[in-house]
Protein backbone atom coordinates (compact mmCIF):
# COMPACT_ATOMS: atom_id res chain seq x y z
CA UNK A 1 0.00 0.00 0.00
CA UNK A 2 2.69 2.42 0.91
CA UNK A 3 4.91 1.77 -2.65
CA UNK A 4 1.40 2.25 -4.18
CA UNK A 5 0.79 5.67 -2.98
CA UNK A 6 4.05 6.70 -3.49
CA UNK A 7 4.30 5.33 -6.80
CA UNK A 8 1.09 7.40 -7.72
CA UNK A 9 1.91 10.10 -5.62
CA UNK A 10 5.69 10.38 -7.55
CA UNK A 11 3.43 10.51 -11.16
CA UNK A 12 1.27 12.67 -10.98
CA UNK A 13 0.40 14.82 -7.00
CA UNK A 14 4.42 15.37 -7.40
CA UNK A 15 4.81 15.57 -10.93
CA UNK A 16 8.75 16.20 -11.82
CA UNK A 17 8.10 19.00 -14.00
CA UNK A 18 4.68 20.32 -13.60
CA UNK A 19 5.10 20.60 -10.04
CA UNK A 20 8.46 21.28 -9.69
CA UNK A 21 9.93 22.20 -12.96
CA UNK A 22 12.74 19.94 -13.16
CA UNK A 23 14.60 18.87 -15.54
CA UNK A 24 12.93 21.93 -17.93
CA UNK A 25 15.93 22.77 -20.15
CA UNK A 26 15.67 19.37 -21.70
CA UNK A 27 11.90 19.30 -21.46
CA UNK A 28 11.70 22.49 -23.61
CA UNK A 29 14.61 21.58 -25.99
CA UNK A 30 14.39 18.03 -26.87
CA UNK A 31 10.34 18.07 -27.66
CA UNK A 32 9.98 18.92 -30.64
CA UNK A 33 8.96 15.47 -31.92
CA UNK A 34 7.55 12.45 -30.29
CA UNK A 35 10.17 9.90 -31.09
CA UNK A 36 13.40 11.82 -29.91
CA UNK A 37 11.07 12.71 -26.30
CA UNK A 38 10.12 8.48 -26.01
CA UNK A 39 14.10 8.01 -26.11
CA UNK A 40 15.27 10.83 -23.55
CA UNK A 41 11.75 10.23 -21.76
CA UNK A 42 12.90 6.32 -21.45
CA UNK A 43 16.65 7.32 -20.60
CA UNK A 44 15.86 9.83 -17.53
CA UNK A 45 13.26 6.85 -16.67
CA UNK A 46 16.63 4.40 -16.59
CA UNK A 47 18.91 6.86 -15.27
CA UNK A 48 16.68 7.48 -12.26
CA UNK A 49 16.09 4.08 -11.28
CA UNK A 50 19.68 3.60 -11.18
CA UNK A 51 20.65 6.72 -9.43
CA UNK A 52 18.21 7.57 -6.68
CA UNK A 53 18.88 3.77 -5.02
CA UNK A 54 22.45 3.81 -5.49
CA UNK A 55 22.56 7.40 -3.66
CA UNK A 56 19.97 6.54 -0.97
CA UNK A 57 22.66 3.66 0.11
CA UNK A 58 25.35 6.58 -0.33
CA UNK A 59 23.19 9.01 2.20
CA UNK A 60 22.75 6.00 4.22
CA UNK A 61 25.81 4.59 4.82
CA UNK A 62 27.70 7.83 4.72
CA UNK A 63 26.70 11.12 5.00
CA UNK A 64 24.12 11.21 7.12
CA UNK A 65 24.65 11.99 10.73
CA UNK A 66 25.86 9.08 12.59
CA UNK A 67 25.98 7.16 9.26
CA UNK A 68 29.47 6.23 9.93
CA UNK A 69 28.83 3.93 12.69
CA UNK A 70 28.86 0.96 11.14
CA UNK A 71 32.95 2.00 10.70
CA UNK A 72 32.78 1.54 14.54
CA UNK A 73 31.76 3.15 17.78
CA UNK A 74 34.40 6.50 17.39
CA UNK A 75 32.58 7.22 14.10
CA UNK A 76 29.45 8.35 15.42
CA UNK A 77 29.23 11.70 15.61
CA UNK A 78 30.68 12.30 12.18
CA UNK A 79 27.76 14.39 9.88
CA UNK A 80 28.88 14.20 6.40
CA UNK A 81 25.88 15.62 4.63
CA UNK A 82 27.45 18.47 3.49
CA UNK A 83 29.12 16.43 0.96
CA UNK A 84 26.07 15.56 -0.45
CA UNK A 85 26.05 17.35 -3.22
CA UNK A 86 28.91 16.61 -5.10
CA UNK A 87 28.57 13.03 -4.09
CA UNK A 88 25.55 13.03 -5.92
CA UNK A 89 26.33 14.61 -8.85
CA UNK A 90 29.45 12.71 -8.84
CA UNK A 91 27.42 9.44 -8.73
CA UNK A 92 25.38 10.73 -11.45
CA UNK A 93 28.04 11.41 -13.30
CA UNK A 94 29.71 8.01 -13.28
CA UNK A 95 26.76 6.42 -13.39
CA UNK A 96 25.83 7.95 -17.12
CA UNK A 97 29.12 7.17 -18.26
CA UNK A 98 29.18 3.45 -17.08
CA UNK A 99 25.15 2.96 -18.15
CA UNK A 100 26.69 4.42 -22.15
CA UNK A 101 29.51 2.04 -22.29
CA UNK A 102 27.55 -1.04 -20.71
CA UNK A 103 24.65 -0.02 -22.97
CA UNK A 104 26.75 0.23 -26.23
CA UNK A 105 28.69 -3.14 -25.52
CA UNK A 106 25.85 -5.75 -24.55
CA UNK A 107 22.93 -3.55 -27.19
CA UNK A 108 23.82 -1.32 -29.99
CA UNK A 109 20.00 -0.75 -31.06
CA UNK A 110 19.18 0.02 -27.43
CA UNK A 111 22.49 2.35 -27.69
CA UNK A 112 21.65 3.80 -31.02
CA UNK A 113 17.60 4.87 -29.70
CA UNK A 114 19.24 6.01 -26.41
CA UNK A 115 23.06 6.81 -26.40
CA UNK A 116 22.54 10.43 -27.81
CA UNK A 117 20.81 10.79 -24.98
CA UNK A 118 22.64 9.39 -22.14
CA UNK A 119 25.38 12.42 -21.57
CA UNK A 120 22.49 15.28 -21.86
CA UNK A 121 20.95 13.39 -18.35
CA UNK A 122 24.15 14.05 -16.71
CA UNK A 123 23.19 17.41 -16.45
CA UNK A 124 19.55 16.75 -15.92
CA UNK A 125 17.85 18.58 -13.09
CA UNK A 126 15.11 15.70 -12.69
CA UNK A 127 17.99 13.71 -11.57
CA UNK A 128 19.82 15.56 -9.17
CA UNK A 129 16.67 16.67 -8.08
CA UNK A 130 15.41 13.36 -7.57
CA UNK A 131 18.30 12.32 -5.37
CA UNK A 132 17.86 15.64 -3.30
CA UNK A 133 14.36 15.50 -2.74
CA UNK A 134 15.01 11.42 -2.00
CA UNK A 135 16.91 13.32 0.49
CA UNK A 136 15.18 15.66 2.26
CA UNK A 137 12.10 14.01 2.29
CA UNK A 138 13.69 11.03 4.48
CA UNK A 139 12.59 7.71 2.35
CA UNK A 140 12.84 4.95 4.54
CA UNK A 141 13.54 1.73 2.95
CA UNK A 142 16.14 0.66 -0.36
CA UNK A 143 12.61 -0.44 -1.63
CA UNK A 144 10.83 2.63 -1.62
CA UNK A 145 13.87 4.66 -2.84
CA UNK A 146 13.72 2.24 -5.84
CA UNK A 147 10.22 3.06 -5.98
CA UNK A 148 10.45 6.71 -5.72
CA UNK A 149 13.45 6.84 -8.59
CA UNK A 150 11.59 4.51 -11.37
CA UNK A 151 7.84 6.38 -10.72
CA UNK A 152 9.19 9.30 -10.85
CA UNK A 153 11.23 9.15 -14.36
CA UNK A 154 7.86 8.01 -15.70
CA UNK A 155 6.02 10.81 -14.54
CA UNK A 156 8.83 12.99 -16.68
CA UNK A 157 8.03 10.68 -19.09
CA UNK A 158 4.65 11.40 -19.53
CA UNK A 159 5.22 14.72 -19.21
CA UNK A 160 7.60 15.15 -21.98
CA UNK A 161 5.36 12.59 -24.23
CA UNK A 162 2.42 14.85 -23.92
CA UNK A 163 3.99 18.41 -24.70
CA UNK A 164 5.74 16.21 -27.71
CA UNK A 165 2.72 15.35 -28.81
CA UNK A 166 0.97 18.62 -28.79
CA UNK A 167 3.62 20.12 -30.46
CA UNK A 168 3.73 18.24 -33.23
CA UNK A 169 -0.17 19.28 -33.35
CA UNK A 170 0.44 22.72 -32.83
CA UNK A 171 2.20 23.37 -35.86
CA UNK A 172 -0.68 23.50 -37.74
CA UNK A 173 -2.21 26.50 -35.76
CA UNK A 174 -2.00 30.05 -36.15
CA UNK A 175 -0.26 30.51 -33.32
CA UNK A 176 0.21 34.88 -33.23
CA UNK A 177 3.54 35.33 -34.07
CA UNK A 178 5.87 36.61 -30.88
CA UNK A 179 4.60 33.68 -28.94
CA UNK A 180 5.52 30.83 -31.48
CA UNK A 181 7.99 28.30 -30.50
CA UNK A 182 8.85 29.11 -27.07
CA UNK A 183 6.24 31.00 -25.65
CA UNK A 184 3.05 28.72 -26.41
CA UNK A 185 4.79 25.97 -25.14
CA UNK A 186 5.51 27.79 -21.81
CA UNK A 187 1.94 28.69 -21.58
CA UNK A 188 0.80 25.44 -22.55
CA UNK A 189 2.57 23.39 -19.89
CA UNK A 190 1.67 25.99 -17.55
CA UNK A 191 -1.96 24.80 -18.66
CA UNK A 192 -0.81 21.36 -18.21
CA UNK A 193 0.35 22.24 -14.74
CA UNK A 194 -3.14 22.99 -13.92
CA UNK A 195 -4.35 20.04 -15.31
CA UNK A 196 -2.02 17.98 -13.22
CA UNK A 197 -2.90 20.22 -9.70
CA UNK A 198 -6.36 18.15 -10.23
CA UNK A 199 -4.54 15.06 -9.12
CA UNK A 200 -3.91 16.71 -5.17
CA UNK A 201 -6.86 14.93 -3.63
CA UNK A 202 -6.46 11.73 -4.94
CA UNK A 203 -4.39 10.77 -2.46
CA UNK A 204 -5.38 12.41 0.47
CA UNK A 205 -9.22 13.01 -0.35
CA UNK A 206 -10.33 9.32 -0.72
CA UNK A 207 -13.34 8.41 1.35
CA UNK A 208 -10.99 5.13 2.27
CA UNK A 209 -8.62 7.44 4.17
CA UNK A 210 -10.59 9.96 5.92
CA UNK A 211 -11.78 7.74 9.05
CA UNK A 212 -8.35 7.29 9.85
CA UNK A 213 -7.36 10.95 9.86
CA UNK A 214 -10.74 12.44 11.43
CA UNK A 215 -9.72 9.80 14.22
CA UNK A 216 -6.31 10.94 14.59
CA UNK A 217 -5.74 14.58 14.76
CA UNK A 218 -1.51 14.03 15.15
CA UNK A 219 -1.59 12.27 11.79
CA UNK A 220 -3.64 15.19 10.13
CA UNK A 221 -1.52 16.87 11.22
CA UNK A 222 1.55 15.73 9.79
CA UNK A 223 -0.19 15.24 6.55
CA UNK A 224 -0.98 19.06 6.54
CA UNK A 225 2.22 19.98 7.13
CA UNK A 226 3.70 17.59 4.36
CA UNK A 227 1.60 19.35 2.29
CA UNK A 228 2.56 22.66 3.39
CA UNK A 229 6.01 21.59 2.72
CA UNK A 230 5.26 20.41 -0.87
CA UNK A 231 4.18 23.61 -1.52
CA UNK A 232 6.64 26.39 -1.52
CA UNK A 233 4.89 29.42 -0.18
CA UNK A 234 3.32 30.52 3.22
CA UNK A 235 0.57 31.77 1.32
CA UNK A 236 -0.49 28.29 -0.62
CA UNK A 237 -0.30 26.70 2.83
CA UNK A 238 -2.76 29.71 4.10
CA UNK A 239 -4.98 29.26 1.35
CA UNK A 240 -4.40 25.49 2.38
CA UNK A 241 -5.98 25.90 5.83
CA UNK A 242 -8.80 28.28 4.55
CA UNK A 243 -10.39 25.58 2.34
CA UNK B 1 32.66 53.17 -20.14
CA UNK B 2 36.59 53.91 -19.24
CA UNK B 3 37.27 50.52 -17.07
CA UNK B 4 35.31 48.30 -20.04
CA UNK B 5 35.96 48.53 -23.72
CA UNK B 6 32.96 48.32 -26.04
CA UNK B 7 33.66 44.79 -27.03
CA UNK B 8 33.71 43.98 -23.15
CA UNK B 9 30.79 45.58 -22.04
CA UNK B 10 29.26 43.86 -24.72
CA UNK B 11 29.80 40.68 -23.24
CA UNK B 12 27.30 42.11 -20.48
CA UNK B 13 24.76 43.71 -21.50
CA UNK B 14 23.73 41.06 -24.07
CA UNK B 15 22.48 38.67 -21.93
CA UNK B 16 20.29 41.43 -20.37
CA UNK B 17 17.99 41.36 -23.17
CA UNK B 18 18.53 40.64 -26.57
CA UNK B 19 20.08 37.18 -25.71
CA UNK B 20 18.40 36.34 -22.60
CA UNK B 21 19.49 32.94 -21.15
CA UNK B 22 15.95 32.23 -19.99
CA UNK B 23 13.90 33.95 -22.58
CA UNK B 24 15.99 33.50 -25.51
CA UNK B 25 18.41 30.80 -25.01
CA UNK B 26 15.92 28.49 -23.20
CA UNK B 27 18.70 27.64 -20.37
CA UNK B 28 18.80 27.78 -16.55
CA UNK B 29 14.90 27.47 -16.50
CA UNK B 30 14.93 24.36 -14.17
CA UNK B 31 15.54 25.85 -10.54
CA UNK B 32 14.50 28.92 -11.94
CA UNK B 33 10.25 28.63 -11.85
CA UNK B 34 9.95 27.15 -8.71
CA UNK B 35 11.27 30.05 -5.93
CA UNK B 36 9.37 32.62 -7.45
CA UNK B 37 6.46 32.85 -5.78
CA UNK B 38 7.64 35.97 -3.57
CA UNK B 39 10.77 38.23 -4.28
CA UNK B 40 12.94 37.54 -1.68
CA UNK B 41 13.80 33.76 -2.21
CA UNK B 42 14.07 35.12 -5.73
CA UNK B 43 16.40 37.50 -5.25
CA UNK B 44 18.99 35.27 -3.01
CA UNK B 45 18.53 32.39 -5.79
CA UNK B 46 19.54 35.65 -8.50
CA UNK B 47 22.62 36.28 -6.21
CA UNK B 48 23.55 32.88 -5.52
CA UNK B 49 23.86 32.18 -9.49
CA UNK B 50 25.39 35.25 -9.95
CA UNK B 51 28.27 34.09 -7.45
CA UNK B 52 28.32 30.77 -8.83
CA UNK B 53 28.95 31.91 -12.78
CA UNK B 54 31.47 34.67 -11.79
CA UNK B 55 33.60 32.47 -9.78
CA UNK B 56 32.99 29.04 -11.92
CA UNK B 57 33.51 30.97 -15.05
CA UNK B 58 37.00 32.22 -13.89
CA UNK B 59 37.95 29.02 -12.69
CA UNK B 60 37.46 26.70 -15.58
CA UNK B 61 39.02 29.51 -17.65
CA UNK B 62 42.15 29.46 -15.57
CA UNK B 63 41.92 25.49 -16.14
CA UNK B 64 40.74 25.30 -19.79
CA UNK B 65 44.40 24.27 -21.08
CA UNK B 66 44.84 21.92 -18.38
CA UNK B 67 41.59 19.51 -18.75
CA UNK B 68 41.42 16.65 -20.73
CA UNK B 69 38.30 17.02 -23.28
CA UNK B 70 37.53 13.63 -22.47
CA UNK B 71 36.28 14.24 -18.75
CA UNK B 72 35.38 18.13 -19.02
CA UNK B 73 31.89 17.45 -17.71
CA UNK B 74 33.11 15.97 -14.53
CA UNK B 75 35.29 18.63 -13.66
CA UNK B 76 32.46 20.98 -14.44
CA UNK B 77 30.52 19.54 -12.62
CA UNK B 78 32.95 19.52 -9.56
CA UNK B 79 33.90 23.22 -10.03
CA UNK B 80 30.04 24.19 -9.78
CA UNK B 81 29.25 21.63 -6.69
CA UNK B 82 32.27 23.09 -4.67
CA UNK B 83 31.21 26.35 -5.50
CA UNK B 84 27.18 25.43 -4.65
CA UNK B 85 28.02 24.28 -1.36
CA UNK B 86 29.82 27.13 -0.47
CA UNK B 87 26.81 28.90 -1.29
CA UNK B 88 24.38 26.84 0.24
CA UNK B 89 26.39 26.30 4.03
CA UNK B 90 26.25 30.08 4.00
CA UNK B 91 22.90 30.74 3.31
CA UNK B 92 22.50 27.93 6.25
CA UNK B 93 24.10 29.92 8.50
CA UNK B 94 23.33 33.67 8.08
CA UNK B 95 19.68 33.03 6.49
CA UNK B 96 18.48 29.91 7.94
CA UNK B 97 14.88 30.12 7.45
CA UNK B 98 15.29 31.17 3.32
CA UNK B 99 17.60 27.91 3.05
CA UNK B 100 14.53 25.88 4.08
CA UNK B 101 12.12 27.94 1.84
CA UNK B 102 14.58 27.10 -1.21
CA UNK B 103 15.27 23.53 -0.19
CA UNK B 104 16.57 21.56 -2.85
CA UNK B 105 16.65 24.59 -5.18
CA UNK B 106 20.06 25.66 -4.26
CA UNK B 107 21.40 21.88 -4.81
CA UNK B 108 20.15 22.27 -8.09
CA UNK B 109 22.07 25.21 -9.13
CA UNK B 110 24.59 22.62 -10.04
CA UNK B 111 22.31 21.65 -12.70
CA UNK B 112 21.30 24.79 -14.08
CA UNK B 113 21.75 24.26 -17.44
CA UNK B 114 22.97 28.08 -18.02
CA UNK B 115 26.13 27.38 -15.91
CA UNK B 116 27.42 24.28 -18.01
CA UNK B 117 26.26 25.96 -21.14
CA UNK B 118 28.52 29.04 -20.34
CA UNK B 119 31.21 27.05 -18.91
CA UNK B 120 31.01 24.41 -22.87
CA UNK B 121 30.57 27.57 -24.63
CA UNK B 122 32.15 30.50 -23.26
CA UNK B 123 34.77 29.81 -19.87
CA UNK B 124 36.81 26.81 -22.19
CA UNK B 125 38.11 29.20 -24.86
CA UNK B 126 38.29 32.74 -23.35
CA UNK B 127 40.54 34.49 -21.13
CA UNK B 128 39.89 34.55 -17.30
CA UNK B 129 38.28 38.64 -16.90
CA UNK B 130 36.15 38.03 -20.60
CA UNK B 131 34.50 34.48 -19.07
CA UNK B 132 34.02 36.47 -15.61
CA UNK B 133 32.01 39.37 -17.45
CA UNK B 134 30.39 36.38 -19.48
CA UNK B 135 29.22 35.17 -15.79
CA UNK B 136 28.26 38.21 -14.46
CA UNK B 137 26.40 39.24 -17.83
CA UNK B 138 24.47 35.80 -17.83
CA UNK B 139 23.82 35.70 -13.88
CA UNK B 140 22.66 39.08 -14.52
CA UNK B 141 20.18 38.26 -17.41
CA UNK B 142 18.69 35.13 -15.37
CA UNK B 143 18.66 37.37 -11.76
CA UNK B 144 16.58 39.93 -14.11
CA UNK B 145 13.83 37.61 -15.52
CA UNK B 146 13.52 35.77 -11.95
CA UNK B 147 13.56 38.85 -10.28
CA UNK B 148 10.61 40.17 -12.51
CA UNK B 149 8.31 37.08 -12.26
CA UNK B 150 9.11 36.91 -8.46
CA UNK B 151 8.00 40.88 -8.47
CA UNK B 152 4.28 40.14 -10.08
CA UNK B 153 3.82 37.12 -8.34
CA UNK B 154 4.39 38.12 -4.95
CA UNK B 155 2.57 41.10 -5.86
CA UNK B 156 -0.60 39.95 -7.41
CA UNK B 157 -0.82 36.81 -5.51
CA UNK B 158 -0.56 38.09 -1.54
CA UNK B 159 -0.37 42.03 -2.47
CA UNK B 160 2.67 41.88 -0.51
CA UNK B 161 6.56 42.99 -1.51
CA UNK B 162 9.41 41.67 0.31
CA UNK B 163 6.55 40.11 2.73
CA UNK B 164 5.35 44.08 3.33
CA UNK B 165 1.40 44.55 2.40
CA UNK B 166 1.81 47.11 -0.33
CA UNK B 167 -1.90 47.28 -1.41
CA UNK B 168 -3.35 47.40 2.21
CA UNK B 169 -4.86 44.82 4.74
CA UNK B 170 -7.00 42.01 2.57
CA UNK B 171 -8.89 41.56 6.68
CA UNK B 172 -9.33 45.45 7.45
CA UNK B 173 -10.24 45.69 3.83
CA UNK B 174 -8.05 48.74 3.59
CA UNK B 175 -6.25 50.31 0.45
CA UNK B 176 -7.28 48.54 -2.65
CA UNK B 177 -9.33 46.15 -1.25
CA UNK B 178 -11.68 48.48 0.32
CA UNK B 179 -12.65 49.13 -2.90
CA UNK B 180 -13.20 45.41 -3.40
CA UNK B 181 -9.66 44.30 -4.50
CA UNK B 182 -9.13 40.72 -4.20
CA UNK B 183 -5.43 39.06 -4.25
CA UNK B 184 -5.61 36.39 -7.01
CA UNK B 185 -4.51 33.34 -5.04
CA UNK B 186 -3.63 31.77 -8.42
CA UNK B 187 -0.28 33.83 -8.94
CA UNK B 188 1.52 31.42 -5.84
CA UNK B 189 0.84 28.82 -7.47
CA UNK B 190 3.55 26.90 -9.66
CA UNK B 191 1.85 26.65 -12.95
CA UNK B 192 1.42 30.74 -12.76
CA UNK B 193 5.42 30.92 -12.80
CA UNK B 194 5.36 29.30 -16.43
CA UNK B 195 2.65 31.49 -17.49
CA UNK B 196 4.41 34.76 -16.49
CA UNK B 197 7.53 33.49 -18.13
CA UNK B 198 5.23 32.96 -21.59
CA UNK B 199 3.93 36.37 -21.07
CA UNK B 200 7.51 38.14 -20.50
CA UNK B 201 8.63 35.87 -23.55
CA UNK B 202 5.73 37.56 -25.54
CA UNK B 203 6.09 41.22 -24.86
CA UNK B 204 9.91 41.08 -25.75
CA UNK B 205 9.36 39.04 -28.93
CA UNK B 206 6.44 41.84 -30.06
CA UNK B 207 9.15 44.54 -28.92
CA UNK B 208 11.95 43.02 -31.20
CA UNK B 209 10.90 41.28 -34.16
CA UNK B 210 14.02 39.69 -34.99
CA UNK B 211 13.92 37.21 -32.15
CA UNK B 212 10.50 35.41 -32.92
CA UNK B 213 10.94 31.95 -34.04
CA UNK B 214 10.21 30.18 -37.47
CA UNK B 215 7.81 27.32 -36.73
Amino acid sequence: MEHLELFFKSIFVDNMVFAYFLGMCSYLAVSKKVSTAVGLGAAVIFVLTVTVPLNWLLDQYILQEGALTWLGPEYAEYDLSFLSFILFIATIATMVQLVEIVVEKFSPSLYNSLGIFLPLIAVNCAILGGSLFMQSREIETFGLALNYGFSSGIGWFLAILAIAAIREKIRYSNVPAPLRGLGITFIITGLMAIGFMSFGGMLTGGSEEKPSLDSDPESLGTQMEEKIESTETPEVSTLLTKN
Amino acid sequence: MGLLSKKDSKLIMDPLADNNPITIQVLGICSALAITAQLKPSIVMAVSVLFVMGVGNVVISLLRNLIPSKIRIIVQLIVVATLVIIVDQVLKAFAYSLSKELSVFIGLIITNCIIMGRFEAFALGNKPWRSFLDGIGNAAGYGVILIIVGFFRELLGSGTLFGFPVLGNPVTKTGLYAIGYENNGFMVLPPMALIVVGIIIWVQRSKNKDLIEEN
